[in-house]
């Protein structure tokens, strides 16, 4: 939230000035026009906005605790009669939902600790280094960001194959990590360059090598990217459905969103575990988002993101 | 991999001059170093990324079959001539730019709108912009479920709201219909995206001058005026960025079309990226879906040479 409190900081003179000249400020800071004196009206709106943007998952929040008699009448129930855990209780244990959990979060890490070392090194080369064909190669990275995962998707199935990497949770790590390079390394080159030439050469002179001045100078300084690209590479992983949908066979190695779509029967869908499934799933992208919002204001000014 | 040996190098004393075959190494490493950076990222972009999209290519022109031992007859331009003349690819490709058309423009007013609403001081502007930026960070899959429940036929929630207002019962089987199908994917659609164009604005208005607008202000300019001639020129490239990622995003909308009408009833609602998928892993028919995937990339990689150049003009600034 730091950089939000920042910038309420730098509206703040303007908005007590408004009131009185009680507190003289030498630079004021003029809100952004008139809509500055609407402030009922913005603030009903933001609710608004706020309440549509928020209003699915809280319903499906409360649909997870409701019991099939609630799930299945023809009058929808926002509130639980009767708030129960069989839901949560039946997804876990009856669909191996622990497994595809584990197998999730195996996928996401992976691809995120992958997707960042590599677009580190490669960013770090595209930002401090002057070599022959740079931009070239530069542009070949960037326009994959224009190749959807999907549009690849047979092709890619072929080369798994012929791999021997189908059905197995490395093969997606790889896909993933390839998938997330692009943007990861255009958003980080961005950032590496504007760390000072002068404290490289310091740290150089003291004798570090290139991955000292990377890992020890150019990452720390760095930080606010390196959290926006791990947020977005972990939900890119953890939410991604056809690639694992089209790789994955065994039950054993699907991951959350495959193992969502198991809910659904060809006759009936278990709308109850499946909603509590959902819960699940959900849960740790919204905490990975809490945790890196601080920093985002910051990285997405700075990058465009997918 | 690192420049060691040049530091260590300085350190001698000069007496000892560095030998010429240290010289070459140390050479060697300046100029590899930044290749050696790339090579894993490089690597692994060029065998999963790269290598697809020429084989994609390849694949088109072939009738070739999945199953090993049968033969995979080389058929020239068949494919693509195929598309041209294929009912559902006509479809598809309607379904497919009426959705870019009706999704993309009101994704960036709303943000738009959003990102005005939010740029001044308001309070609890921190948890409103949170709010507003969630629906990006769930997953497709979820909310496509989430939607599909909620436009159910028997006791979806925006049936009972509808029937409340009529004041009798209404039923509408919204996603077995093509237009009430096509409505729903692109609510769902709007409703995850508007966040992202949110966001985006708000860092563009954020860098709106304000002395600028301010002394528009005090010339007497009216706001729509300051609109016009201050802000809007201001945050361009902007507006041109988030533009061309989202008729990109919109070209390649897949998950929530599968996920909620599947393209039914009979591929009335299907989307290129679905029409092709099908075609692929429901009739093995791998070829034609390559053809339709492969002449997609070409359209998109019109669109993201624009884009690229784009984007380095917003590094720029």
């Amino acid at each position: 939230m730091s950089a939000l409190t920042f910038k309420d900081a730098r509206n703040l003179p303007m908005s007590r000035s408004s009131r009185g000249p009680r507190r003289p400020q030498p630079s004021v800071q003029p809100g952004l026009f008139g809509i500055r004196s609407w402030k009922k009206s913005r603030l009903v709106l933001a609710g608004v906005f706020g309440a549509v943007s928020v209003f699915p998952l809280l319903y499906l929040i409360s649909l997870s605790f409701q019991p099939t008699s609630d799930i299945q009448t023809s009058n929808p129930v926002l509130i639980p009669s009767h708030p129960t855990f069989l839901n949560y209780v039946q997804a876990w244990s009856e669909n191996s939902f622990g497994q595809y959990f584990l197998n999730s979060l195996v996928v996401a890490l992976g691809t995120v600790v992958l997707t960042v070392g590599l677009s580190s090194l490669a960013a770090f080369a595209f930002a401090r280094y002057k070599f022959p064909l740079k931009e070239v190669i530069f542009y070949v990275f960037l326009a994959a960001l224009a190749v959807p995962s999907v549009e690849l998707i047979i092709p890619q199935y072929l080369l798994v194959l012929k791999l021997h990497l189908t059905d197995s949770l490395p093969g997606l790590i790889l896909i993933y990590t390839s998938e997330n390079l692009p943007f990861a390394i255009f958003l980080l080159r961005g950032f590496f360059e504007a760390v000072p030439k002068d404290l490289e050469e310091s740290f150089r002179l003291d004798g570090a090598g290139s991955l000292r001045v990377l890992t020890r100078l150019i990452a720390p300084l760095s930080a606010p990217a390196l959290a926006v690209v791990a947020m977005f590479t972990f939900n890119f992983a953890w939410e991604e459905f056809v690639i694992a949908l089209t790789l994955i066979n065994s039950p054993s190695h699907r991951t959350l969103p495959i193992g969502l779509n198991f809910f659904i029967g060809e006759h009936t869908t278990q709308w109850g575990p499946l909603f509590a499934g959902s819960v699940i799933a959900t849960v740790p992208s919204v905490i990975v988002y809490f945790i890196s919002q601080r920093w985002f204001q910051r990285g997405v000014s700075l990058g465009g993101i997918r | 991999m690192d420049s060691k040996d040049s530091t260590l190098l300085e350190q001698r004393p000069a007496v000892f001059p560095p030998g010429a075959a240290s010289q070459r190494r140390n050479r060697f490493t300046r100029i590899a170093t930044p290749y050696l950076l790339l090579l894993p990222a490089a690597f692994l972009y060029a065998v999963f990324i790269v290598y697809p999209i020429f084989r994609q290519f390849d694949i088109s022109f072939f009738n070739w079959h999945i199953f090993p031992g049968v033969a995979n007859p080389f058929v020239g331009w068949s494919n693509y001539i195929r598309i041209f003349h294929d009912p559902a690819i006509r479809t598809a490709s309607e379904n497919t730019l009426l959705f870019l058309v009706i999704t993309v423009p009101i994704q960036m007013a709303l943000g738009l709108f959003a990102a005005a609403l939010l740029t001044d001081r308001l309070p609890g502007r921190g948890l409103w912009r949170a709010l507003i930026f969630i629906p990006v960070v769930t997953s497709w899959v979820v909310v496509s479920y989430v939607f599909a429940y909620i436009f159910g036929f028997q006791g979806g929630l925006a049936n009972a709201v509808i029937s409340l207002f009529a004041g009798h019962t209404v039923r509408i089987d919204w996603l077995a219909q093509t237009w009430t199908g096509n409505a729903v994917i692109w609510i769902i659609s709007i409703w995850k995206g508007v966040g992202w164009s949110f966001i985006m604005f708000l860092a563009a208005l954020d860098g709106v001058p304000r002395d600028l607008v301010e002394s528009a202000r005090v010339d007497g300019a009216s706001e729509p005026r300051i609109w016009r001639h201050v802000v809007i020129p201001n945050i361009r490239p902007t507006i041109t960025f988030v533009t061309v990622l989202l008729v990109i995003g919109a070209s390649q909308v897949f998950t929530q079309v599968f996920i909620t009408t599947g393209g039914g009833p009979y591929g009335s609602t299907s989307v290129l990226l679905t029409y092709a998928y099908q075609q692929a892993f429901s009739f093995f028919d791998f070829s034609y879906a390559a053809a339709i995937a492969s002449l997609m990339a070409i359209v998109v990689l019109g669109l993201s040479i624009l884009q690229i150049r784009l984007m380095r003009k917003n590094v720029d600034q």
